[in-house]
């Protein structure tokens, strides 16, 4: 099919708006009459409240409200945005006696102003019964201490969960003769790996606002990737009929998986019914630093079986991950660090993953860009060069002989086959793009610094295979427009845009033919939402499923006004014409027909899903400088080269790889939450949590390498995700390069760098 | 406390609370441009021309705006639509949150730098943290940017 709109790149539809600082945004948009709402939160990180006074507060002029655990339904929920059943265990109230780390709301406040709210806030009196905190992840399972002891908690999918043993879920899986091949290599190499929370820090933080609709129903507008989940997770939370509840997503300031937890949504919903009054909650930075949904932290403890002339024949990987106080997300990231790491390399004859997800008295985790995957690619790339190294191969050429390529069936990636697969073109072409015959492994410079190339490949998935759907629908309007009403978010991403350029090639229009609309609980049709890469997947093949049964619907009409058979005419995007005579009529005339004396909607709407995830690949190369007297780590050029199927607007896509790897190189080099003894974060705000500036980053340079995915819309695969992967391995690997030190814990600060290398000089 | 100040060139006068962050009162006043991403002076999402400076709105005081002029994004529309524009044509624009700080930022350097450097652009905007483009695509449309108004646009 030939593409006009599809593969060129275009200006996001609402680009002008956002660079010319619009009021678009949820707090923008708030109204101002809203009640101020505050949260009240633990100083320890696991307590129970014995009393909690709130007499004095109320009594603060503008307070209007304080509600404490006495007053929110005793009804257990999750804040992951999921597919119901969730997969993540029903374990949070919305304020309860236990509170399990440090920020957990003990008291919700809500008063005309901020002042007021700060001041009432500082007047509840709390007294707590401290407990004694599970902070390792390490010693959580069975442990003496039980983070979620209560009854009422519940895990409503077998994903392996027992509260009674700090287990949030676990599982395993295997393929192959794992013994066998274990037994039969040459070389076996055992590793532990370790990988930090971090957080999305999108600039906007989490917010919303809530008032009574003219019909009383309870609306909730926020910065969410999941507008849909959160009218679920309102409802249940507040014991209220989900008909009673209404969502809507304005422009959203980034999300990165963040916001695939409704981490605010529920504090103004609870205060609005409550008071009857408009609401909002603007998250602090220090509030979406310490009490929010960051990355999981995981132990990973990787197992290659491997032959001298390089065969991998055996790959395996437990890995620990730490859900913190709640299991959002826990039980379905684990499982990427896993089914999309392992099957970078299907041609090992054997793998075996195991996991274990644990409760803690820390934050809880949920999803952030790469959900699992990231973790798991950093310890099995990390692990492959240090194969290499003992095998004495190049780590490219290790690799070459290795990976996955088109046609391969994966054991471990949900026993899908590879149908498109340019893997081996990206790895050819990054290699070529650092130049990594002449720079593997190292130069020393003049300043006495090492300079160094290090290579990580990736995977991640489409969808969740055989659970996301999306529904869309078209109407055709006066004169022919198009309204585009999708239920997926654009949180920057640009997917109101794409749909529209996969709209306009099959309505055979121009893109601004097409008005896109998204999201509102109301009216938009349904969409499981914009995460697990699946928007230009699942929501893209549901736009061509719509467009073509809209284009019946339009030829149908035009045959009727022409007084002859469907079969005889077609349609050109302009007009419906008569195949064998040219007669025709135009579609201005049938959108205006259809509006005076009619019977017929012009309007379509379909639903997609899909039984496979067909993945995206990547290669990502870097060089790296190294001050030795120092042990900081500077990038100088990262070379990235991804197949993500057909490239859709392809700005769009270099921006995502170009913004992915940034925040990859913050993980690898910088980003550390963590906490001290008395399990107090450390990184509360940008000055603790060094984000990445524009100075850090080097030269980054993307291509593309496509294949063609032929469940696809248009070929495509994804792209979000799959581009934070590659940066974490790679500069451990290049840093390995460089002095043969090997660091398996994240970040790659200069202090564990220039430790390593001094025990080495011992 | 009684203040006079100008926002975009328009006299207000006004009783206020002094200590109020002149971010808060810029947006109570329709300011909306004007974002907040951190309470550290980390992030540049609230720059704002004081006097024609660019200035962490975040951070000042409200009374320390008496008697100046402030300038928003609000207040440089057509500047605004013709660097926007380049941002737009990367893709580099994305979420968007930080792009009003980001472009307050490159048009107090495009009148300060004299044909700045990669180096030296890149060194005048590291306060604009951007989470979504990586910076990369902002730097590619700030040199088109940049480029265009030497030839005269």
């Amino acid at each position: 099919m030939e593409t006009k709109a599809v593969n060129r790149p275009m200006r996001k539809k609402d680009a002008m708006a956002l660079v010319t600082g619009q009021p678009v945004y949820t707090d923008d948009l708030a109204p101002k009459e809203c009640l101020i709402v505050k949260l009240l939160r633990s100083p320890h990180p696991h307590a129970l409240v014995e009393e909690i006074d709130i007499s004095k507060a109320l009594k603060v002029a503008g307070v209007e409200a304080v509600f404490t655990y006495k007053d929110v339904p005793d009804i257990r929920f999750t804040n992951a945005g999921q597919t119901y059943p969730e997969a993540s265990p029903y374990d949070r109230l919305i304020l309860d006696r236990r509170v399990r780390y440090v920020g957990d709301p003990v008291a919700i406040i809500a008063a005309e102003t901020e002042e007021a709210a700060e001041r009432a806030m500082r007047l509840i009196k709390v007294k707590y019964e401290v407990l004694e905190p599970v902070l390792d992840p390490r010693t959580a399972k069975d442990g003496p201490i039980l983070v979620h002891p209560e009854d009422n908690w519940q895990s409503l999918c077998p994903v392996g969960a027992d509260n009674k043993r700090n287990l949030c879920s676990s599982e395993a899986s295997e393929g192959g003769d794992v013994e066998k091949a274990f037994a039969e290599s040459d070389v076996v190499i055992e590793r532990t790996y370790h990988t930090k929370a971090n957080q999305q820090a999108m600039m906007e933080t989490f917010r919303t606002y809530a008032y009574t609709d003219i019909y009383g129903r309870l609306t909730v507008v926020s910065a969410t990737q999941i507008t849909f989940h959160v009218r679920r997770i309102v409802a249940t939370a507040l014991g209220i009929p989900k008909s009673k509840v209404r969502v809507i997503k304005p422009r959203i300031g980034g999300g990165f998986g963040a916001k695939q937890t409704a981490v605010s949504e529920v504090y103004p919903a609870f205060v609005t019914y409550k008071t009857g009054k408009p609401s909002k909650i603007v998250f602090t930075r220090e509030e979406a630093q310490t009490a929010s949904s960051p990355r999981h932290e995981m132990y990973l403890d990787v197992k290659i079986g491997a032959m001298k002339n390089g065969k991998i024949k055996a790959i395996e990987l437990h890995t620990l991950s730490n859900t913190g106080a709640y299991g959002e997300h826990g039980p379905t990231t684990v499982g990427l660090s896993g089914h999309k790491a392992i099957p970078i390399y299907s041609k090992a004859e054997a793998f075996r993953f195991t996991a274990d997800v644990v409760y803690t008295n820390v934050m809880a985790a949920g999803a952030y860009r790469g959900y699992g995957a990231t973790q798991g690619i950093f310890a099995i790339e990390s692990a492959i060069d240090e194969l290499s190294h003992i095998l004495n191969i190049d780590p490219a050429l290790l690799r070459e002989m290795n990976i996955t390529r088109e046609g391969d069936f994966m054991p471990a990636y949900y026993g899908e086959t590879a149908n498109s697969c340019a893997l081996d073109r990206c790895l050819a072409r990054v290699k070529e793009m650092i130049g990594w015959e002449s720079k593997y492994p190292r130069r020393i410079m003049e300043n006495g610094n090492i300079r160094a190339v290090g290579l990580a490949l990736a995977l991640q998935g489409s969808c969740i295979s055989g659970l996301d759907v999306a529904s869309v629908a078209i109407k055709v309007n006066d004169d022919g427009f198009y309204s585009l009403m999708i239920g997926a978010s654009d949180m920057g991403t640009g997917c109101d845009t794409i749909l529209a350029q996969m709209a306009a090639d099959c309505l055979l229009c121009e893109p601004e033919n097409i008005v896109v609309y998204g999201v509102d609980t109301d009216v938009s049709p349904y969409d499981s939402g914009s995460y697990a890469s699946s928007t230009t997947y699942i929501t893209g093949n549901a736009v061509v499923k719509t467009c073509a049964s809209l284009i019946e619907k339009i030829k149908e009409y035009g045959a009727k006004k022409m007084g002859c058979n469907p079969k005889e005419v077609d349609f050109d995007g302009k007009r419906v014409y008569k195949t064998a005579t040219d007669e025709s009529i135009t579609l201005k005339d049938l959108a205006n027909f259809a509006m005076n004396f009619s019977d017929t909607a012009l309007y379509a709407s379909e639903m997609h899903t899909s039984p496979v995830s067909p993945p995206p690949y990547m290669a990502g190369a870097v060089e790296i400088e190294l001050d030795r007297e120092t042990g900081k780590i500077e990038v100088i050029n990262y070379k990235a080269c991804v197949d993500c199927g057909t490239v859709i607007n392809p700005n769009l896509a270099r921006v995502q790889t170009e913004g992915g790897i940034a925040q990859g190189i913050g993980m690898a080099l910088y980003e550390d939450i963590s906490y001290n003894k008395a399990g107090v974060m450390r990184n509360n705000s940008f000055m603790q949590y060094k984000l990445p500036t524009r100075q850090d980053i080097g030269t980054v340079e993307v291509t593309f390498e496509s294949s063609y995915e032929p469940t696809g819309p248009f070929g495509a695969k994804s792209i979000g995700e799959i581009v934070i992967n590659t940066p974490s391995p790679a500069i451990a690997n290049a840093l390995d390069n460089a002095v043969g030190v090997r660091i398996r814990e994240l970040p790659l600060s200069p202090e564990k760098v220039y430790m390593e290398m001094i025990k080495n000089e011992d | 406390m009684e203040i006079k100040l100008w926002i975009n060139g328009k006299l207000i006068n006004d009783d206020v609370s002094p200590d109020t962050p002149l971010l808060e009162y810029l947006r109570s006043k329709g300011c909306y441009s004007v974002k907040r991403g951190c309470e550290t002076s980390n992030c540049g999402l609230c720059t704002v021309w004081l006097e024609d400076k660019p200035t962490l709105s975040c951070t000042v005081p409200l009374m320390r705006a008496n008697n100046k002029h402030i300038t928003t994004l609000e207040g440089l529309k057509s500047d605004a639509e013709e660097l926007g524009g380049f941002l737009a044509d990367e893709g580099a624009d994305q979420c968007g949150f930080c792009n009003p700080g980001f472009l307050m930022n490159v048009l107090a350097m495009a009148k300060e730098l004299e044909d700045p450097t990669e180096d030296e652009i890149n060194e005048y905007l590291t306060g604009n943290l951007c989470r979504c483009t990586g910076y990369t695509g902002q730097l590619r449309a700030v040199k088109k940017y940049l480029e265009h108004k030497r030839k005269g646009g």
